[in-house]
Order: structure tokens, then sequence, then C-alpha cells
């Protein structure tokens, strides 16, 4: 166990992490600020180890159908990349959603829109909540606001989408990509063998035996009737998904009068501010959505009892404050306080944007 | 001779292309992508096309291309450089149209749009930069990485079994009937610089002609990504580069 | 107890090494720690900092605004971090290169010729070393058995013979550093 501490990157954790869950395959395409996933793998060289393999594609839309390729195999399959490269995925994570694939996908966001910058940013919540590709499709996604939660979501990530047949997406960005902590690494698990699989994932093309069917992975119905049994299908998934699965920190909110709520990096600062508000005896809280998809609608929509007002702070323009503003449904103010291109706000400056909220 | 006399415009003998502007470069000093923008600046200045050619810039190391050529510039997404040159050309089939890029966006994120760009025989130029790293991203394998050569993704040298053989895209582009002139320079020594500026003329002037695509590869350096010094990153690349990508025309029709 | 540090300076003198063995020698001794570089090309000749955090308890920000400690390694980090610095709090900088002097008289000021000793004992590679040294000289918040345990983990094998070379260095920041 001692040795499972280590000192390490957000990006080297999900390196580890993968290998350590039982991950079959990696393919990616070198990207700023998440280069080091695939430079770690390749250094640590599991395929000499676990087996599994690690391949750096030609570019981020082969890697994400390679990873199409391997999940329908039933294989543990992952990718990573940052928000130029999560554009050019959008068509295979659609393809996936249709055929109801597992996999998983770790985005290490940068500020956009277009080449952009290298510099931490949150404005890729819209294009991985709400479904970048097209379709009616959802992700489930989990913010990770540490260097552990990078190592553990990998693990939980690939186990919600074997449970549900779906996407899991691990939406960090440059700041816990790069920061260094401490971290608990997850015990070895084994790789499933190709019988496993057989047996547990009777949808998966491993080669057609006398006694069953061909499997076929695909999305494509041109029966228009069968096609919106499939959209219900999925529907269906979606709803169970979040009947089950959300997921959120709370951090002083049990007295809070006013609430900030925040997702991955963001929420770290804030929670300074939060220690700073209450060097000043203001009852300020901070509520983590740790699931974006499914979204903690209800968890939030149950303070407006007890809270006057909520800031949301993100570094983007205002999108998760979309998604509260819909779970508070105007029963309280919510404002949104972000910066962009790269820039951080630090607790200081929230705190000064609070006590603005405040005197309102 | 005084200093005074060697100012004189009467003695000048060497000067920077009036194409350059004052903009200090980013590359790292010694690096090819320095000499190569210099060569491009002179040609088109020697032509007097400044006003009609249009460059398109890569995503790599030459990102920043457009800071320092003063001509029209687009900047395209990672790999689609080709793509965009053929939308600027088809549209405005009167100016010279080129772009400048590396091997991992030429040969690997945009291998499609180089193939078919060429295969069309879109009357463009490209200047293709293999320094067989990716230097930008900090010296990840290139697909012109050679069998052997230790990068950030390939630390113990690259294996042909784990990641294929290095790319020779510049021999697979000149099989393709698209493609007019396609040759392979550096830029290491006086006389490399030399004849790679007169493939830079001869790619460009192509362009106007309409006969098909003119393709340009310069073997080149990247003394950051190979952690070496820029003289050690000469000297390396003589010896073990030139000999997997030799130095000549492929084809010239 | 609660560390919050900037170490600032050019690309390539150590900045973001020096941080990490302070991590994760602290890390070694059950604390929490976070280590957050600047990134990208600026590193390359450029400017680079890192913060590092060492905490009994769970840390929030990784990204501060003020500091306890700022370890200053050129003149514009200087220029950058001195205001940034809590009162009462630590600033350490290597006069190497220094043409305006720190002028704060509400914090300690520490000098530390670093780089001129590195020179003279022709060890350039051993400069963070030496300012590491001149750091636990002047709070000594982590035991120097844990930065040489911390160098033994992550040096490889055949790096070795170099730790008494890097712990000479670090016990020569100790006499060097002087209080201004
Ligand atoms: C879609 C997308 N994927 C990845 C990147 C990251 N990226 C920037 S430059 C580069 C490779 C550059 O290498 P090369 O084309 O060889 O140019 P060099 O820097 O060596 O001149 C990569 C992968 C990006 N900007 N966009
Ligand atoms: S990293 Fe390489 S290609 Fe880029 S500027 Fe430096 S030497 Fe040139
Ligand atoms: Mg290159």
């Amino acid at each position: 166990m001692e040795q499972d501490i280590k000192l390490l990157k957000g990006n080297e954790a999900v390196a580890e992490a993968a290998i350590r869950c039982g991950c079959d395959g990696y393919f990616g395409y070198p990207i700023t600020p998440q280069s080091e996933i695939m430079e770690t793998l390749m250094q640590l060289e599991p395929w000499k180890t676990t087996g599994m393999v690690v391949l750096q594609a030609e570019s981020e839309v082969a890697a994400i159908n390679m990873v199409y390729g391997g999940a329908g195999c039933g294989k543990r399959v992952m990718t990573s990349s940052s928000s130029p490269g999560m554009s050019l995925k959008q068509e295979g994570l659609s393809y996936m959603a249709g055929a109801d694939l597992p996999g998983l996908v770790v985005s290490v966001m940068r500020g956009g829109p277009g080449l952009g910058t290298i510099q931490s940013s949150q404005a890729d919540y819209f294009q991985t909540v709400k479904g970048g590709g097209h379709g009616d499709y959802k992700m489930i996604t989990l913010a990770p606001a540490s260097v552990q939660e990078m190592a553990d979501f990998t693990v939980l990530g690939f186990e919600l989408a074997f449970k549900y047949n779906i996407v899991s997406v691990v939406l960090a960005d440059g700041i816990i990509g790069q920061m260094m902590e401490k971290v608990q690494l997850p015990p070895y698990q084994k790789r499933l063998t190709n019988d496993e699989i057989r047996e547990k994932y009777p949808w998966a093309t491993l080669g057609k035996p006398a006694n069953r069917k061909p499997n076929v992975i695909t999305s494509l119905e041109l029966d228009s009737a069968l096609m919106e049994q499939r959209n219900l299908n999925l529907q269906k998934k979606y709803k169970e998904i979040e009947k089950n699965e959300v997921r959120y920190e709370e951090i002083a909110c049990e007295d809070a009068e006013y609430l900030l709520v925040a997702f991955g990096s963001s929420a770290r600062i804030c929670q300074k501010t939060v220690e700073l508000a209450r060097e000043k005896g203001i009852k300020l809280g901070l509520f983590r959505p740790i699931t974006l998809f499914p979204f903690p609608t209800n968890e939030i929509y149950a303070y407006t009892n007890t809270v006057k007002a909520i800031l949301t702070v993100e570094l983007n323009a205002g999108q998760m404050v979309e998604d509260v503003r819909l779970a508070v449904n105007g029963t309280i103010p919510v404002e949104h306080y972000g910066r962009m291109g790269g820039i951080v706000p630090t607790a200081e400056e929230i705190l000064e944007v609070t006590e603005k909220l405040i005197a309102k | 001779m005084t200093t005074k006399d060697i100012i004189k415009p009467e003695n000048l003998v060497y000067a920077k292309p009036s194409v350059m502007n004052n903009n200090t470069m980013h590359y790292c000093p010694g690096c090819s992508h320095g000499v190569i923008h210099k060569l491009i600046a002179e040609v088109i200045g020697e032509m007097g096309i400044q006003d009609k050619a249009i460059g398109v810039a890569p995503v790599g190391c030459a990102v920043f291309a457009y800071n320092y050529l003063d001509i029209d510039w687009h900047e395209a997404a990672h790999g689609r450089a080709p793509a965009v040159a053929t939308g600027i050309k088809r549209l405005l089939p009167d100016n010279y149209v080129f772009t400048y890029q590396g091997d991992g966006d030429l040969a690997a994120i945009g291998t499609a749009e180089t193939i078919h760009a060429c295969n069309r025989g879109e009357n463009i130029a490209i200047f293709f930069v293999n320094n067989g790293i990716y230097g930008m991203t900090g010296g990840q394998m290139a697909p012109t990485t050679l069998l052997g050569m230790k990068t950030s993704t390939c630390p113990s040298g690259r294996q042909e079994d784990l990641n294929g053989f290095p790319l020779p895209i510049t021999t697979l582009v000149a099989q393709l009937e698209g493609t007019r002139y396609v040759t392979r320079q550096s830029v290491h020594t006086a006389n490399a610089v030399k004849k790679a500026k007169k493939a830079i003329r001869k790619a460009l002037e192509n362009s106007a002609e309409g006969k098909g695509t003119s393709f340009v590869e310069f073997v080149s350096t990247c003394n950051a990504g190979w952690k070496m010094s820029p003289a050690e990153a000469n000297t390396w690349m003589e010896k073990n580069m030139i000999p997997v990508y030799p130095i000549g025309d492929l084809k010239d029709k | 107890m609660k560390q919050e540090i900037i170490i600032a300076g050019f690309g390539g003198q150590g900045v973001l090494s020096m941080g990490k063995i302070l991590a994760y020698s602290s890390l070694l001794e059950g604390k929490e720690v976070s280590w957050f570089p600047s990134y990208g090309p600026e590193q390359r000749g450029g400017t680079a900092n890192v913060t590092v955090i060492v905490s009994d308890n769970r840390i929030s920000s990784p990204i501060l605004n003020t500091f306890d400690v700022a370890i200053i390694l050129n003149q514009q980090s200087l220029n950058k971090f001195e205001s940034k610095v809590k009162p009462g709090g630590i600033l350490i900088y290597d006069g190497y290169g220094i043409s305006k002097e720190p002028t704060r008289t509400d914090i300690f000021i520490y000098r530390i010729n670093a780089m001129d000793t590195s020179i003279a004992m022709n060890a350039a590679k051993s400069f963070n070393m030496i300012i590491l040294g001149g750091l636990l000289k002047v709070l000594p918040f982590v035991n120097i058995e844990s930065i040489m345990q911390g160098l033994k983990n992550s040096l490889p094998e055949r790096h070795h013979h170099m730790l008494p070379t890097n712990e000479a260095a670090i016990r020569k920041g100790m006499e060097i550093i002087e209080k201004i």
C-alpha cells in the first residue's frame, strides 16, 4: 500500500490508474495540456505487464474510432484529449452513443474557441454535457477537482460506462491535469479474458460461435419506428442514470446563507474563498457538482429554502449556470462569475464579487 | 574601409528580405523554420508577388508564421491546411497560394487532406518541414520519426512493431498524377540553402501556371526536441535523416 | 502548519524540480501537498514558476494570490512577486543579476548568492539545491533527512552517486544565506 501513495500530476495519475483498473487499450494524439497521459503510458510500457495496448494515433478522429472498434469488442478502452482534439472526437462519440458502447474519455480543457490557448478553461461544459455531436445523446460526465479524483474517476468512469453501456467523460482542465498532489493509486484489477467478456457482454464482437446470431455494432436504423424506439431506450437509460448516479460535495453548507456553486479547478479556488469568507464571518458555503451529467438538480433545489442567493464560478462565460438556474427555477437569484482565455480568478476576487452580491 | 563606408547603401551585399518584418521570431535559436521562412520571403520579394501571395499556416511550431511574412495568411486547424488552400486557390485562381506545414500536421492528422489535394492536382505549393518530431507540443513521435529515434512517446526509441515505419510521404505524393514537381531539400549548409531557394521559386512559379501541385520537403532539424545543440543537430541530421529522406528531385514534369 | 510558497525564476534553473523535491519530501513526512507549475511554451527560455503548498490539512486552492514564502531567482520574478508576500512573510532571493533590490520593510528578506557559489563550486547543477538549503535554514519545516530520502526515491539508481554532492550543496546553502 505504502508504495501506492505517490506525488503525481493529474495527467500521470490517469495513466497509472488506467493500467491498474484493467484497461485494455489507450489510443490518443498529443495535445497540450494532456500529453503526459500518453507520455506516461509509453514510459510505463503496460503492454509488457498487464498487456494493455497503447497506441499513438494519427489524429483524434482516428483515436476515437480506434476506441469505437475496441469498445465494440467489449474491451475497456479509452482516449484522452484537449479542446481542439475533443471537437474532432464528437462524431465518434455520437456513433458510440448510437451503438450503446462503453468507453472512457479524459478531456483536459484549455481555452477556446479555435486554437485558443493552452492555459486552463472550463469552456467545454456545453460540449460535454449537452452532447457536442449530433443526435439526442448524453455522456456521464465526472468533474475531478484533485489529482486523487483524476485517478479515482478513471476507475469509476470505466465502471459506470460498463454498467450503463455509455461513454464516461472525465472532464478536467489544465490546472487539474498539470498540478501535482498526493494520490493513493487504486489496487490492481485483472483485465478480463475474452471468455469473461463473452460471458459478461453478450453483445461484444469477439467472433461468432455457431450457436449465436452475429453481433453487429451499429447506430443505423432506417425504420423510423425502430429508430424512435432506440431513442426511447436511450432516454430511459439516461433517466436511470439521473436517478442513481448523481454525485456532489458540500463544503460549509449546513448554515450557509449564500452558496457558491463550482466544479473542478474553480471549486478548489472557491473552497479558499469560503475559508476567507468564514474568517470574515460571512456564512458562505460551496456546493460542488461532481457529476455534471447527471446534474445534481434536486440537491441544489433543496437549498432554495435556506440560502438567499447563489453565485456560480466557472472558467467560462457562463455555462453550468444555466443548469443551476433551471434547478432553482426562479426561486432565488443566481449569478455567474467567470474568467476566460486562460485567466484564473483569485479567491480574493471571488470573495469581492460575493460581497457585492450580498450587498444587493 | 571605415564603418561609415561599410554602411553606405552601395556597399550593401546582404539584407533582410523586404517581405519579412521586424517581429522577433519565437523559434528556438538554430531551428530550420527560421531559415525556410527567410527563403520564402526572399522568393516572394524577388518574384514581386507580395500582393498576390496567400499563405496557409499550420498548427505546429510554425503556427505563428503569419507574424513574420508581410503577406495575407490563413491559420488553418491542425492538418487541414491543404483543404483551406484548396478553397482559397479555387476561388482566387490568379493568386499564389501555398501551405507551410510540419510533419505531424501534414503526414499524420492531415494525411487525407495532403493526399487528396495532391491527387486533385491543386495548383498550390506545399512547403513541408520534416523535423521528425512534434516540436510544438514538446517532442512527441511524428510519422517521420526515424526507427530507434527517442521521443517522449517512444522513450526507448521508435520500434517498427509498435509504431510502424517512418512515413515517406514525399515519395508517396510523387506517385500521384496530380503532382507536378516533388522535391526534397535541406537548409543546413550554404549550398543546400541555395538549392532550396531555387526549389521554392519553382514551386511558386508552377502554382501560377496551373499544371498541378508542387511539393517541397525540407529535411530539417529540431534541436530543442532532439535535445541537441544546433550544430549537433545538423550533424545528426546529415548522418541519420538524409539517408532515409535523400535530397533531390523526385518528380519534375 | 501550512506553508504557501512560490518559487520563480528562469526556465532551466531547476525551479520546477526544486518545488517537486520540497513537495515530495513533505509528502514523505505525511503532509498534504500541492505543486502547480506555470506550463507551456513560456518555459522555453522564459520565466517559470511553481506554487508549492504544504499543510497538515486538506489544501483548498492550489493557485494563490499571496504567499508565506517567495523564492525569487531573477529580476522579473522579483518585480512580479515581491508585493505578493504576506506581511510578516519571507522573501529569499538570489543576488545574481538583481539590479533593483527588494524594498519591503514588513517582511523578512534574505539574500543567497547561490549562482555565484555554484559557479565557484564548479557545480552549476547544484544551484537549486543551494537555494533549497537556504530555505531550510530559514524555515526548517521539513527535515533534511526527508529531503535526502525524497531525492533518493526520485532519482534513478544510476544518479545516486550525485546524492552526496546534493547534500553538500544544501548544507552550503544553509551556510551562505544571509538576512538583509
Ligand atoms: C486537433 C488538434 N490536435 C492536437 C493539437 C496539438 N498539436 C499542436 S502542434 C502539434 C504537432 C506539431 O508537429 P509538427 O506538425 O511536426 O510541427 P513542428 O512543431 O514539429 O514544426 C500538435 C499535436 C492541436 N493543436 N489540434
Ligand atoms: S521546438 Fe524544434 S521545431 Fe520548434 S522552434 Fe524549437 S527547434 Fe524549431
Ligand atoms: Mg515536426
